[in-house]
């Protein structure tokens, strides 16, 4: 993985520290060219992956890089599944089954000819796989070497301690797409702790790492002691957790974990980019 | 360690059975649910025990407390059930469908002693914490009107819905998304008597109402309005937040931040005159374990502390699910009496 992985946030008004700032965002990107310019400027700074999450925009911005291949010859998107709001909304308004027919590709019943909604009830396997293969099709014809499964999503099934599902999760990305498997989570040490329990070693995991231990589950200590002695490859996010810290004390602190692999963070303009990406290559090498 | 179930399986039900079996202090035993999709799910990746009818379960499992997060209008028969056999009960909100049966089941709790909560979330966020703990310190001296608003993308197409597009349920954006303004008007300014000027706008569903509009006068006497929508897609999520306006300034607050703007300085509070913004990032109440937002766990980890420590809780007990309760039947007579 590349040291420096550009994220999405500022494009779909996610901002954690303001709901104005948030608005102010989603304004400025309401067209896909606004994006695409934002990205442009990244690739010219020399940052080559793109972490995202599956928006419904996303599969715009992948068009574009299908139509100009040479540009983007050398660009890696990680895509982030699935976009949690999305079927959270769905699952308000119309039920778990509800969710899973609108989702689902094609109509349910047919894609499960053979049993129906029995089938479908026990083969969660199956379930999972059509819902990615769902989730990755936008991004067809574009190099996705790690797929991340989103921390609502991956801190659930942690939580109802349903491991043989990552276990499905892994060997699905890698079969199928050929990928490394990555992990979102707010609960690094926990999860850590149950992948390697269902055999599952050196995971990618993405999760918040920063001197305030924002949203940094469990506590900083126990978060910075598997930093130093365990094996796992992580990426760290929410460095600057939600704009309380200065770019330079954020990326010292990382500066201190040299087993932190890559570094994700987001911004709107080419001088934070710029800035931001310089102060990672200097302190974590 | 404390044992529990869970009934219900839905969005808020999945994610509490999450946060319990991450809790160190309690185990869950079993779940119940309608759904045999869900309940397979939970025989084939997990030890819980499933059981489809919330009966059986509370019959044959040797449960402490039980949490229920069922559509509304089974919150009454299967809380009344589970005080009736002495256990500890979380409720989801709205609490109940009408106020004689709330009453009801604030008697049987406190008549069989049982610790009880509702899942009015945002009590457990730290900004709106921070709200109120300056309102109590008078920063704004006296008050002369507050706006509760929530906003989010919920309906915002007209199609056949679920549960929660059915009124006599539970459904609409007054239960649904109004009860939570409602909540923290009423805990954090001060119980609101009467509504007037009520408005229940049909957006795109129906049969229920999209959005609430209306005036709320409150015990003390301050006025101030709801304005609360679910059909409002410029929010990627539900947004809630309460302004309160005073003679010394005002407080503007939801889930990510709080901005305070004072006439003259409140030294007490380190305050100055002008404005100061305060951030969840120094205001989160810190969880051990995080899903969608630390107020979910904290939530959960009060419950089980109250029931630990034999104390009923100070956050969202069911009289205060009930008088949130009270104040939306207050809006819905209003509205029909126009």
């Amino acid at each position: 993985m590349d040291k420096v992985l550009f994220g999405d946030n500022q494009f779909f008004a996610v901002n954690h520290a303001s709901d104005e700032k948030a608005r102010a965002q989603s304004i400025r990107f309401k067209e896909d060219s606004a994006i695409i310019n934002v990205i442009d400027q990244a690739i010219d700074l020399g940052i080559n992956t793109f972490m995202c999450t599956t928006h419904d925009r996303i599969g715009n911005i992948c068009d574009h890089m299908r139509a100009n291949p040479l540009r983007y010859k050398d660009f890696n998107i990680y895509p982030c599944m699935p976009y949690a709001h999305k079927y959270a909304n769905a699952v308000t308004e119309l039920g778990i089954m509800g969710t899973i027919k609108q989702y689902v590709p094609g109509n349910v019943f047919g894609t499960f000819a053979k049993g129906g909604f029995a089938f479908i009830s026990k083969d969660f396997k199956s379930l999972m796989e059509l819902l990615i293969d769902a989730e990755m099709k936008m991004f067809r014809g574009i190099k996705t070497p790690v797929i991340f499964i989103q921390n609502v999503l991956v801190d659930l099934i942690l939580g109802l301690k349903m491991f043989e599902v990552f276990k499905e999760y892994d060997a699905y990305i890698r079969k199928k797409y050929n990928a490394e498997p990555g992990y979102i989570t707010m609960n690094m040490p926990a999860l850590l702790d149950a992948l390697n329990s269902v055999g599952i070693e050196n995971p990618i995991i993405c999760s918040s790492i920063n001197k305030i231990g924002f949203r940094m589950s469990g506590g900083i200590e126990v978060y910075e002691k598997y930093l130093k002695e365990k094996e796992f490859r992580p990426v760290a996010m929410q460095v600057l957790a939600a704009g309380a810290l200065r770019p330079e004390q954020a990326t010292e602190y990382l500066g201190r974990f040299p087993k932190i692999e890559s570094v994700l963070f987001g911004a709107s303009s080419k001088s934070h980019i710029e800035e931001t990406k310089s102060l990672i290559e200097t302190h974590c090498k | 360690m404390i044992k529990g179930a869970i009934v219900g399986l839905g969005k808020m039900g999945l994610s509490h059975a999450a946060i319990l079996g991450a809790q160190p202090d309690a185990e869950m035993v079993a779940v119940c649910d309608a759904s045999s999709l869900v309940l397979n799910a939970f025989k084939k990746y997990s030890q819980v025990k499933t059981y489809s009818d919330y009966k059986e379960m509370m019959n044959k499992e040797p449960l402490d407390f039980v949490l229920i997060a069922t559509p509304t209008r089974f919150h009454y028969p299967m809380v009344k059930l589970a005080l009736e056999r002495g256990l500890h009960v979380f409720c989801e909100k709205p609490f109940s469908l009408t106020v004689s049966e709330g009453e009801e089941l604030v008697r049987l709790a406190d008549e069989k002693g049982v610790f009880n909560q509702v899942g009015y979330h945002n009590h457990f966020i730290g900004t709106f914490r921070e709200l109120k703990r300056l309102l109590q310190s008078r920063v704004l001296g006296d008050l002369v009107h507050f706006s509760g608003e929530a906003y989010g993308p919920v309906v915002v197409k007209e199609k056949v819905g679920t549960w929660r597009s059915k009124s006599e349920e539970g459904g609409g954006c007054l239960y649904d998304y109004a009860s939570h303004v409602i909540n923290l008007i009423q805990e954090i300014i001060a119980r609101p008597v009467k509504a007037s000027g009520t408005q229940l706008k049909r957006i795109f569903s129906k049969s229920v109402e999209d959005a609430v509009y209306g005036t709320l006068i409150l015990e003390n006497g301050l006025s101030g309005i709801l304005s609360v929508n679910w059909s409002d897609e410029t929010y990627r999520k539900m947004s809630t937040s309460i302004t309160v306006q005073g003679k010394n300034g005002k407080i503007i607050c939801d889930a990510t931040e709080i901005k305070i703007y004072l006439n003259e300085p409140v030294e007490k509070e380190g305050l100055d005159k002008g404005w100061t913004i305060k951030y969840i990032t120094d205001l989160a109440i810190p969880v051990d374990f995080y899903l969608r937002g630390e107020e979910y766990s904290a939530q959960i980890d009060n419950f089980i502390d109250c029931i630990k420590q034999k104390k009923q809780t100070d956050y969202n007990s069911f009289e205060q699910g009930l008088c949130t309760d009270k104040v939306i039947e207050l809006i819905i007579a209003d509205y029909k009496k126009q």
